[in-house]
């Protein structure tokens, strides 16, 4: 039995429950054309003006698959250390609604077109493996718009058709701390691939979280209750926490947990019923006619594979083995795409171990406080590593470069540049240090008289009055050399 | 100028390259046959003012290079032209005018053709009879009451009766076949594939095929010529290399193996089915043609699996017929009762039938029994052509189990209206290339066809076949223009 500190669970009466999660991931395939038709993608344009007879389901119109978007999933389960089908089949999902102008969704059932595969989670206790069930492709629906007019519905048809991605994991997850760093994983993995931009306020990552609680210890899978497309890791969390829960409040009541479909009311912070197991659709799936089966080949997949940019666990491997950074300095800058290259572009002229600490520490902090991504930093890398070069030939001092950067954060200046405008560079000619040292010996000579008595503790006393007088620009190395000699 | 719409278009084609007739001569001609044959209803959507103006513009700066120079053309009204209305047959398309056109439609205007007008078809092409259109029956010119055949009812009828030199139709389970054999006129199902569905109003995709009807077999060999390219709009559009069949075409079949299969031998097939039969293997010997008895030992099942296969994709193709988007749209409470109300109101009986089939062939439960077993047939019957083809180049058969029938005369007996594709359906189902010629009359003097089945892609043998036999068979459509006041 683990006795993880972070292990999640429900405590009822003398009772312990595990909660059982797997997520169905929706990502919008970054793609500048739809997955069965040419019209745009772009997020946000004008309603209705990114349609497409296709993609508006008029007669006569015919699907062409975008090969584009299939090796955009291939990527992406190579990515997920996934088993490459060489056929798949494209299936229609009968349904009847508004903003589906087919009347079926394309979807990919039976035969999907990556198989088996997994993702690391690196959890506060150690590593944790989750297995993925599938990926598969499908068309994203239109939008049906209910607040325009008291009477009427509107259906914005731009999104109809656009290529997502399905990604099924098994129910591998324990807690919303892991489904946390589950979905933060899976976005890192497509933002490296280039396959999904994640955005999850434009909607481009949105997930269904299925549910069941159990007795902890046991091995059976309680009934699962299917929380509908919520599109923030907080609001999953969040529902997750409450489903969980309701759940267990029903078993310790003696009750049953009814194998439904609940959607999550995000202003109530509540999961509440839509559709029971008995009212599910039957979406009388079948191979899409008017689509031959899709064929990869093995060279097909072996020419992508060795198109994969390196991902973010061999990119943090890489960093630990040859940087020597500790894999938790690692896990902050492989996490996202942006960050490693950052990192990687800073350490190509200057010191690894400054510039982790410099990231991790500094700059983080400063992005943090303006509420800024890496890719919006005022300090560009080049800079950043100037700054730390500085550092490192001892021009500034640390707490120097401290000052210096704020100033950066301002507006990206060169630190070279700050340091000489504003005199700040540091004392290091032994001469004038001497010079300084002498004089402040003098002015405490009882003071010194005390030290070469055995009152050690006083020479860093002299260290402050000597970084006092110099204005914080004395080379602090030398000082103490200095001082060391003459007391 | 009266004899312009009994040439053959291979006639027209050559009065018109050398001179002899206009484009305005020829469509004016065919533009004033039609205006005179209302009684048949072939046409749903005349467009007679707009051809008259091409013909002239064509007839300024005429191309005579092209294949079908300032031809007249009425299509079948599946099919979608740019402006001009496109109903499939239905209510529920009643108003629906494409801003776009099928691939094969542009690819007749391509060769120079000029559109007439949109022809009469069974509601979405289900039917056999023509008498599930919306827009009311078609008369078969060959007698007054009688049943063109469907779904492209309109367009054999039209070829018949001389209104256009040349049409086109679409075959999913008999729907070229079975009316060019109720009118005496020739019908060709090209292999699937072969032309694009781009733009076809879709009745079931994986046996959709358009092809053309003619008045012989040259004609017909030209029209597809025209017709079937390979189309990267259409996934299902096969790449292959596509002879000129018009120019390729040859009467010499000698020692060509044609296979008869015992099974098409089906109880109650009427004598006279039986004799033509025989007669065409005579024609086909005479024609140095080599006889052989062949076996396709899963024909039984190729009715059941069409009407499970054809409806069950059907039901999913229809469903963009909702009234959100075009076409009719009937008031409603609220979005399922719009629903209820436009569909219930905008699809004739016949096809809600075959919606409800298809609905429940693929449920939950029932698909494994159904839909998929289904398939497994299909795939058995496709083998069974393939085995038979080891030993032949070609299948003879009868095109219909018996000849046209008056109208009404089935319409409250599907089963007995659905018998009449029952040896056109499997080559459907098979995805093979088939054509109907007129070969003899019946005791009321209804013209009966023979079907020749190909093997796939092999269009250019049974147009060889048919070309052939059609010179021994001397066949003559007896129309008297009985419709004309």
């Amino acid at each position: 039995m683990s006795n993880n500190k972070s292990e999640y669970l429900i405590n009822r009466h003398d009772n312990q429950y595990e909660v059982v999660i797997g997520l169905e991931v929706h990502a919008q395939v970054t793609s500048e054309s739809k997955l069965f038709s040419t019209s745009a993608t772009k997020f946000g344009a004008e309603p209705n003006t990114q349609v497409s007879l296709v993609d508006a389901a008029f007669p006569g119109m015919l699907p062409v698959i975008n090969e584009y978007c299939v090796k955009q999933a291939i990527k992406t389960g190579i990515g997920l250390k996934a088993k490459i089908n060489n056929r798949s089949v494209f299936d229609r999902k009968n349904y009847f609604y508004a903003d589906l102008p087919q009347g079926y969704q394309i979807s990919q059932f039976k035969d999907p077109i990556v198989g088996e595969g997994k993702v690391i989670l690196d959890m506060p206790d150690g590593q944790k493996e989750v297995g993925i069930e599938r990926l598969h492709l499908e068309q994203d629906a239109g939008k049906s718009i209910h607040d325009l007019d008291p009477k009427n519905t509107f259906v914005d048809l731009n999104r109809s058709g656009v290529a997502l991605m399905e990604i099924v994991s098994k129910p591998d997850l324990r807690s919303p701390d892991e489904v946390n760093a589950y979905i933060k994983k899976l976005r890192s993995i497509m933002r490296y691939l280039g396959t999904c931009d994640g955005n999850m306020q434009e909607g481009s990552l949105r997930a269904d979280v299925n549910v069941s609680v159990r007795k902890k210890g046991s091995k059976d899978l309680g009934t699962r209750c299917e929380i509908k497309n919520v599109n923030s890791i907080k609001f999953m969390q969040m529902a997750i926490e409450y489903e969980a829960n309701r759940q267990v409040d029903l078993i310790e009541d003696g009750q049953t947990i009814d194998q439904e479909t609940r959607l999550f009311d995000t202003k109530k912070n509540e999961t509440r019923s839509m559709r029971s197991k008995e009212d599910a659709h039957d979406y009388r799936y079948f191979p899409d006619p008017d689509l031959l089966p899709l064929e990869v080949s093995d060279d097909f997949i072996e020419k992508l594979k060795s198109e994969i940019p390196e991902l973010p666990d061999e990119k943090k491997k890489r960093f630990i083995e040859k940087f020597k950074l500790s894999p938790y300095e690692a896990n902050i800058l492989v996490s996202d795409i942006e960050t490693s290259n950052y990192f990687e572009n800073v350490i190509k002229k200057s010191d690894v171990k400054l510039a982790t600490n410099w990231i991790i520490g500094e700059l983080f902090a400063a992005l943090n406080e303006k509420n800024l991504e890496i890719t919006e930093s005022p300090i560009s890398a080049g800079n950043l590593s100037k700054l730390i070069n500085l550092i490192k030939d001892g021009t500034i001092s640390g707490k120097i470069a401290k000052t210096v950067f704020e100033q950066m954060m301002k507006g990206d200046k060169d630190p070279k540049k700050i340091v000489e405008e504003k005199g700040l560079k540091q004392e290091s000619d032994p001469k004038a240090l001497e010079a300084l040292i002498d004089k402040v010996i003098d002015d405490n000579r009882d003071k010194a008289t005390e030290y070469k008595a055995g009152k050690v503790k006083l020479f860093g006393f002299f260290v402050g009055q000597v970084m006092k007088v110099s204005g914080g620009k004395a080379n602090p190395q030398l000082v103490n050399e200095i001082l060391k000699k003459k007391l | 100028m009266s004899d312009i719409t009994k040439q053959s278009l291979s006639e027209l084609v050559e009065n018109i390259k050398s001179k002899k007739l206009s484009s305005s001569e020829v469509t004016e001609a065919f533009v004033e046959r039609s205006d005179k044959s209302k009684e048949l209803n072939t046409y749903i959507t005349e467009d007679y003012a707009n051809a008259l103006n091409k013909a002239k513009r064509f007839d300024e700066k005429p191309n005579l290079d092209l294949k079908l120079p300032g031809i007249p053309i009425a299509v079948k009204d599946l099919f979608c032209t740019r402006d001009l209305r496109t109903t499939a047959g239905s209510k529920i398309l009643n108003n629906f005018v494409p801003t776009y056109e099928s691939t094969v439609t542009q690819n007749i205007w391509n060769e120079g053709a000029i559109l007439m007008g949109k022809l009469n078809c069974d509601e979405f092409a289900m039917g056999s009879s023509n008498e599930t259109s919306f827009f009311g029956n078609v008369q078969n010119p060959i007698d007054n009451n009688l049943v063109p055949g469907g779904s492209s009812g309109g367009s054999s009828s039209a070829v018949a009766a001389q209104l256009t030199p040349i049409t086109i139709g679409t075959d999913t389970g008999g729907s070229i076949r079975q009316p060019a054999s109720f009118t005496g006129t020739v019908g060709l199902k090209p292999t699937y594939g072969s032309c694009s569905r781009y733009g076809i109003v879709a009745f079931a995709s994986s046996l959709d095929q358009a092809g053309p009807m003619a008045q012989n077999v040259k004609d017909c060999a030209l029209l597809q010529e025209v017709i079937s390219t390979y189309d990267e709009k259409d996934s299902t559009s096969i790449d292959f290399k596509r002879n000129e069949y018009s120019k390729e075409l040859t009467k010499d079949i000698k020692g060509k193996k044609i296979g008869i299969p015992k099974e098409y031998r089906v109880d109650g097939m009427p004598k006279e089915i039986e004799d033509l039969w025989k007669k065409g293997i005579e024609y086909a010997k005479d024609c140095g043609a080599e006889i052989k008895d062949i076996s396709l030992p899963h024909t039984n099942y190729a009715l059941p699996t069409y009407y499970i296969v054809a409806p069950a994709e059907a039901s999913s193709n229809l469903a963009r017929y909702d009234g959100v988007k075009y076409g009719f749209r009937a008031d409603g409470e609220n979005l399922i009762d719009m629903y209820e109300k436009t569909r219930s109101e905008g699809f004739g009986a016949e096809v809600q039938r075959r919606i409800m089939i298809g609905t429940y062939v693929l449920s939950s439960g029932y698909y494994d029994a159904y839909y998929l077993k289904a398939q497994k047939v299909r795939k058995l019957i496709k083998n069974d052509f393939d085995e038979a083809y080891k030993k032949v180049d070609a299948i003879l058969t009868p095109s219909t189990p018996s000849s046209a029938f008056k109208i009404g005369e089935k319409t409250n007996d599907p089963v007995s209206m659905y018998l009449n594709d029952i040896f056109t359906v499997p080559v459907n189902l098979a995805g093979l290339p088939g054509i109907s010629i007129p070969a003899g009359h019946d005791a009321k003097g209804y013209p009966l066809g023979l079907q020749i089945i190909g093997k796939a892609f092999d269009e250019q043998n049974i147009l060889n076949i048919a070309y052939a036999m059609e010179e021994k068979i001397n066949f003559k459509n007896n129309i008297t223009d009985w419709w004309i006041k």
